[in-house]
């Protein structure tokens, strides 16, 4: 073949994987169809990658089986991974994406440098700020996931201008070399600085703001692949790194709007500074508690019930007890719901995979705003590991931190029954006045061993 | 190089607002595997890195472009596999929807 027919058979193949990669994503919008999606991106890659392969230039296949052997190794464990792990094989998949596109546009410069036109080194600076940033951005959030570095938001004074300045250097330094493409001995500078930016500004950042900031570094990811496809001039690349931007943007505002914030308050307001001593005066305040025996005998009476999930639930591993208590009532009769907030647990959707893993029906999963008029009629509501999704003063009271916050309205359910360790306030420490209504029962434990407990009472009444 | 940027700037334009009005209608429900599956098919990037390392330009691209064809076929091969094992896992409690169980569960 010619290399101008194989050209066109190449662009002509990475057309068919751009189309195979729409339809990917719009089949992902039901679950019937989602599965027809992956298998679509699966071929798109199949076909982009072969194609790649046909090209004219390339010489050396050796390192690239070698490599593409080494990736499939590393990958295998990281698709097998628990479910409760999926967040910082999250975190994790951004910043290996964000590494590769780092890397190659380093090369890209090296190779080029000093004749690179000011606007491919406009998109190839983005490219690897944009890139560096969501690497150790990434690390940092999938270390504070998997809890090997502090889940608190550690802030000091300053801060936000330290990483402000740091932005603004690398981004003047970005300027100079558009500007003299020559200056091969700054480049590292650009790599550096946006490597520590990374990393400083995730140490701010609490475990109840990991959904944002995922969604975040997932669109950060995208727009540097879409920057290296300006960069290659790759129609493929732009439109993937386009799609893959676009979803992470969506997520953010959808995950910013659930917590009432702005981008710009999630990355430099950090959470939970200045609550403890507002929590601390409350502690005196009366609570009424059940026995697992006494909540099974509440939940079997009732006609209706809403589970209400939380991180404490990935956490505690619940799920599958949970599935036990679902079965047990809706053996009885009793209509059995899950009430899903935007934001609950640390990445978006998070609770509906947890519950999907322990085989609970996803019709059985209903979203905050299809669900929150229903609270009225809903007998007994049941709290398990979730805390400021669930705090009423989002309502009704204008000094709270999370005033204005979408919230699941649990606390007009006839009854409450929270599962709760101890009375010590969640994350952002912010004191939930829900524990201390009149009709809330507190269920003090473990989630999975509380849940349990119920379980067997019920199986217990039976024989 | 003037009209493959604007063809470039174009492509992108209109790519951004496919993702929107695709990824606005992915329910909720699925917001982990779309994460999943959007960051399989962003490692297409991993095409560019063939490319570097294909053309052996020089020792330090091969090398970076090593590194980066690892980083991201293990972002392809791990986010189609955990996007499909999540996908597998949602069920519907309406029976028959999801297709006849499978000959082999019986055995």
């Amino acid at each position: 073949m010619t290399p101008l027919t194989s050209q066109t058979l190449i662009e002509v193949l990475y057309l068919i994987a751009s189309i195979l990669f729409i339809l990917s994503l719009k089949w992902l919008s039901s679950p019937s169809t989602a599965r027809h999606g992956v298998l679509a991106g699966e071929i798109g890659m199949v076909i982009a990658i072969g194609g790649t392969l046909l090209r004219h230039g390339i010489v050396d296949y050796k390192w690239i089986a070698i490599s593409l052997v080494l990736g499939t190794i590393v990958g295998v464990p990281l698709g097998m991974v628990q479910m409760t792990a999926v967040p910082q094989r999250t975190a994790l998949s951004h910043a290996f994406g964000a590494l590769c596109v780092t890397l190659v546009g380093t090369s890209e410069f090296y190779l080029r440098s000093p004749d690179v036109p000011r606007f491919t080194m406009s998109v190839l600076a983005i490219e690897v700020i944009l890139g560096s940033l969501t690497f150790t951005g990434s690390l940092m959030a999938a270390g504070k996931l998997q809890e090997v570095l502090p889940q608190r938001p550690i802030t000091y004074k300053g801060q936000n201008f330290v990483n402000l300045a740091l932005l603004a250097v690398a981004i003047a330094i970005a300027a100079y070399i558009v500007v003299n493409p020559a200056a091969r001995t700054l480049f590292p500078a650009m790599i550096g600085i946006p490597l520590v930016f990374g990393v400083l500004m995730i140490i701010p950042i609490g475990g109840a703001d990991m959904p944002t900031v995922i969604s975040l570094l997932n669109s950060y990811a995208g727009l540097s692949a879409a920057a290296m496809g300006f960069v290659l001039n790759s129609k493929l690349l732009i439109i993937a790194g386009a799609l893959d931007g676009s979803s992470g943007f969506i997520l953010s505002v959808i995950m910013s709007k659930a917590m009432n914030r702005s981008f710009t308050n999630v990355l430099f307001g950090a959470f939970g500074q200045v609550q403890p001593a507002a929590a601390a005066g409350q502690e005196v305040r009366a609570v009424r508690t059940a026995s697992a025996e006494e909540a099974a005998a509440i939940l079997s009476a009732a006609n209706k019930v809403v589970v209400v999930p939380g991180y404490g639930m990935a956490v505690a591993q619940a799920q599958h007890k949970v599935r036990e208590l679902y079965d047990a009532l809706t053996k009885r009769g009793v209509e059995v719901r899950f009430a899903i907030h935007p934001v609950a647990g640390r990445m978006p959707g998070h609770m509906n995979v947890l519950l999907a893993e322990a085989d609970i029906p996803y019709d059985a999963l209903v979203e905050m705003d299809d669900i929150n008029g229903d609270f009225p009629q809903t007998d007994v509501a049941l709290v398990v590991g979730a805390n400021d999704v669930t705090n009423p003063a989002a309502r009704t009271d204008p000094g709270s931190p999370i005033y204005g916050m979408p919230i699941l309205d649990v606390d007009k359910a006839r009854t409450v029954m929270v599962i709760k360790r101890s009375m010590s306030p969640g994350f952002a420490g912010i004191d939930n006045p829900l524990y201390y209504m009149d009709r809330t029962l507190m269920l003090f434990g473990d989630a999975k061993g509380f849940v349990n407990n119920i379980v067997r009472e019920f199986s217990g009444n039976h024989g | 190089m003037g009209s493959n940027l604007i063809d470039a700037l174009f492509i992108f334009m209109l790519a951004a607002f496919i993702g929107f009005e695709v990824i606005r209608r992915v329910s909720p429900l699925l917001h982990t595997p779309l994460m999943s599956l959007t960051n399989a098919l962003d490692a297409i990037a991993v095409v560019g890195a063939i490319v570097v390392v294909g053309e052996r330009r020089s020792t330090f691209s091969t090398v970076l472009g090593t590194i980066a064809i690892v980083a991201a076929t293990s972002n392809v091969v791990g986010g189609f596999l955990i996007t499909d094992r999540m996908l597998k896992m949602f069920k519907s409690s309406r029976p028959g929807k999801e297709g006849a169980p499978s000959s082999g569960s019986k055995a």
